[in-house]
């Protein structure tokens, strides 16, 4: 809620020189939201209640299916030796520097393609061709390449960023009305300009959608890549908790890969909100 | 030697468009066009739809290649920019304020800050739209928009402003309302205007010179020099016997055209 309160704090700062102009509808919009999110979180947190229900009262096999509480209790065990926070920091630091390492050359590029034809014609048909690839299947390549050190896994992750962010800034580019160019054009502005004032903010919306879908991919990359060729990390642990049958342990991982993929849609989601707030609904 | 005196004297030319053609493909969209329009004269091109009157406006402002002749804008005044054109419809970027909006032309030709600061304040003040500085465009009106892409180009400060058909996506209250603002800032220091039109009310109103075009291929058929003092009121005009009799004679040059272009 604190972020809804700065959010609302700075639209107060944003319009306060000109009070009469205050918006009928932002009420309801801020209630509907508040709403939103609630039932956001309300609906994974039911999920676990009828687990925990249906493990105590013996309608699944709790060898398999440890009940909710159960793994918590490993989890806070794990947390409390820190051994968990190890394997979620290293997993994180692989995240994070997957995404910039992908990211941000995928945004160049892809924005690159949008604005220039000659672009478009020369570097599309490389991406047509690899991005159906299964990135997974790439994985014993890279391992070869980049050996079994971090940047193997950091390397899978900017593989799998690289794709949809590509993509759509590329799209989102292409969608800004013609006319935006040609205002640019008439005033004058520099390539870099055109690339900084008009092909980024304008695709900004469509390069959200394609963090996200990379945020996605890169989770399920990471835990793919630090089960194979990995000596920590989350798909370490959930990996070596199966080898020692250690199944509580191996729900920790997974429900630990889930919290963060929660927190970092939430994440994403509060900076798109930010970014992109001269949309209608933002 | 006293009757030369009295007319209107020639000031240099400031912009010349020579035996101009452009061609889409096979569709002759100008077909020779010869023209000269004086420093701080308020030009309007009229003309059926399909003319080529914005293809003009385009290649005036660079965004269109001329397939033979040429166009020419005299070179501005050491560090002033040649022209800002003030476009069709929504042109205004969403992802900007309206201060930075305002800003735009300034920024892209790197004045310094305290100018842009300047400048801005000062138009947004002209145009009504100091208090919506802090808003996005969503959050203004059609009106407002169109103010806001006046105050952009104007903030830019450039010899020659182009516009193409500005006013023709407002509702009639809101037209009249800017076309009397616009003649307000713009008597001011009338800066050279080409200001494309469909509407023979709207070219009579705002111009000096209005150049009547044929259908496609577009040629000039005429050039009427409209000899309506300033400053203007835009509702007090259309009281005007003179004001009627200007626009029923465009309409006596343009009625075969738009019967024509309806072939």
């Amino acid at each position: 809620m604190t972020a809804q309160e700065s959010a609302m704090r700075s639209k107060e700062k944003s319009s306060a020189p000109e009070t009469e102009l205050i918006d009928i509808g932002e009420q309801a919009r801020l209630s509907a939201r508040r709403h939103e999110r609630i039932m956001s979180f309300a609906s994974p947190l039911g999920l676990l209640l009828l687990w925990e229900i249906a493990g105590r009262l013996g309608l699944n096999d709790v060898r398999f299916f440890p009940v909710p509480s159960t793994i918590i209790g490993m989890m806070i065990g794990m947390i409390m030796s820190g051994e968990l926070i190890e394997h979620v920091l290293i997993s994180l630091q692989r995240i994070v520097l997957g995404f910039l390492l992908g990211g941000i050359p995928a945004i160049l590029i892809g924005i690159t393609m949008g604005i220039s034809r000659p672009v478009r014609a020369l570097i599309d048909p490389l991406i047509v061709a690899t991005y159906p690839i299964p990135k997974s299947a790439i994985l014993p390549f890279i391992l070869l390449i980049f050996g079994l050190g971090e940047m193997s896994k950091v390397v899978m992750v900017a593989i799998g960023v690289f794709f949809p962010v590509a993509i759509n800034s590329t799209a989102g580019v292409l969608q800004i009305a013609p006319i935006y160019l040609d205002v640019g054009k008439s005033f004058k502005a520099s390539r870099w300009d055109i690339f900084r004032t008009i092909a980024l903010p304008g695709a900004l919306p469509f390069i959200m959608t394609g963090i996200k879908l990379g945020a996605g991919l890169a989770l399920i990359l990471i835990a793919v890549a630090e089960m194979v060729g990995a000596k920590s990390g989350l798909g370490y642990m959930i990996w070596s908790a199966w080898e020692t049958f250690a199944v509580a342990k191996m729900y920790v991982g997974l429900f630990t890969i889930a919290l963060i993929g929660f927190g970092i849609s939430f994440l994403l989601r509060e900076v798109e909100r930010l970014v992109i707030r001269w949309k209608v609904d933002a | 030697m006293t009757a030369a005196a009295n007319q209107a004297p020639r000031r240099p030319v400031k912009i010349r468009i020579h035996h101009l053609i452009k061609r889409f493909r096979d569709l002759v969209a100008i077909d020779d066009v010869s023209l000269e329009i004086e420093e701080g004269t308020f030009f309007a091109i009229v003309g059926p739809s399909g003319c080529g009157k914005t293809t003009m406006l385009r290649i005036l402002g660079g965004l269109e290649t001329v397939t033979s002749g040429a166009v020419e804008i005299a070179d501005p005044a050491p560090g002033r920019p040649q022209y800002s054109i003030i476009f069709q419809g929504d042109s205004i970027f969403p992802w900007m304020t309206v201060w930075d909006n305002a800003a735009y032309g300034l920024r892209m030709r790197k004045a310094p800050k305290a100018e842009v600061d300047a400048s801005v304040s000062h138009w947004l003040e002209r145009t009504g739209l100091t208090r919506y500085a802090r808003l996005y465009p969503h959050q203004l009106s059609g009106g407002m928009r169109q103010r806001v892409s006046i105050a952009r180009a104007f903030a830019n400060d450039p010899e020659v402003l182009l516009m193409d058909e500005p006013f023709s996506a407002l509702d009639e209250q809101n037209r009249t309302i800017l076309q009397q603002e616009l003649l307000r800032i713009w008597e001011v220091d009338k800066k050279t205007v080409v200001f494309i039109t469909h509407s023979v009310d709207e070219a009579v109103t705002l111009a000096d010179k209005i150049m009547v075009m044929t259908a496609s291929p577009g040629r000039a058929k005429t050039i009427i020099d409209v000899t309506l003092e300033r400053p203007r009121n835009v509702l007090e005009l259309r009281n005007d016997p003179r004001y009627g009799r200007i626009v029923y004679g465009i309409w006596g040059h343009l009625k075969d055209e738009v019967e024509q272009a309806r072939l």
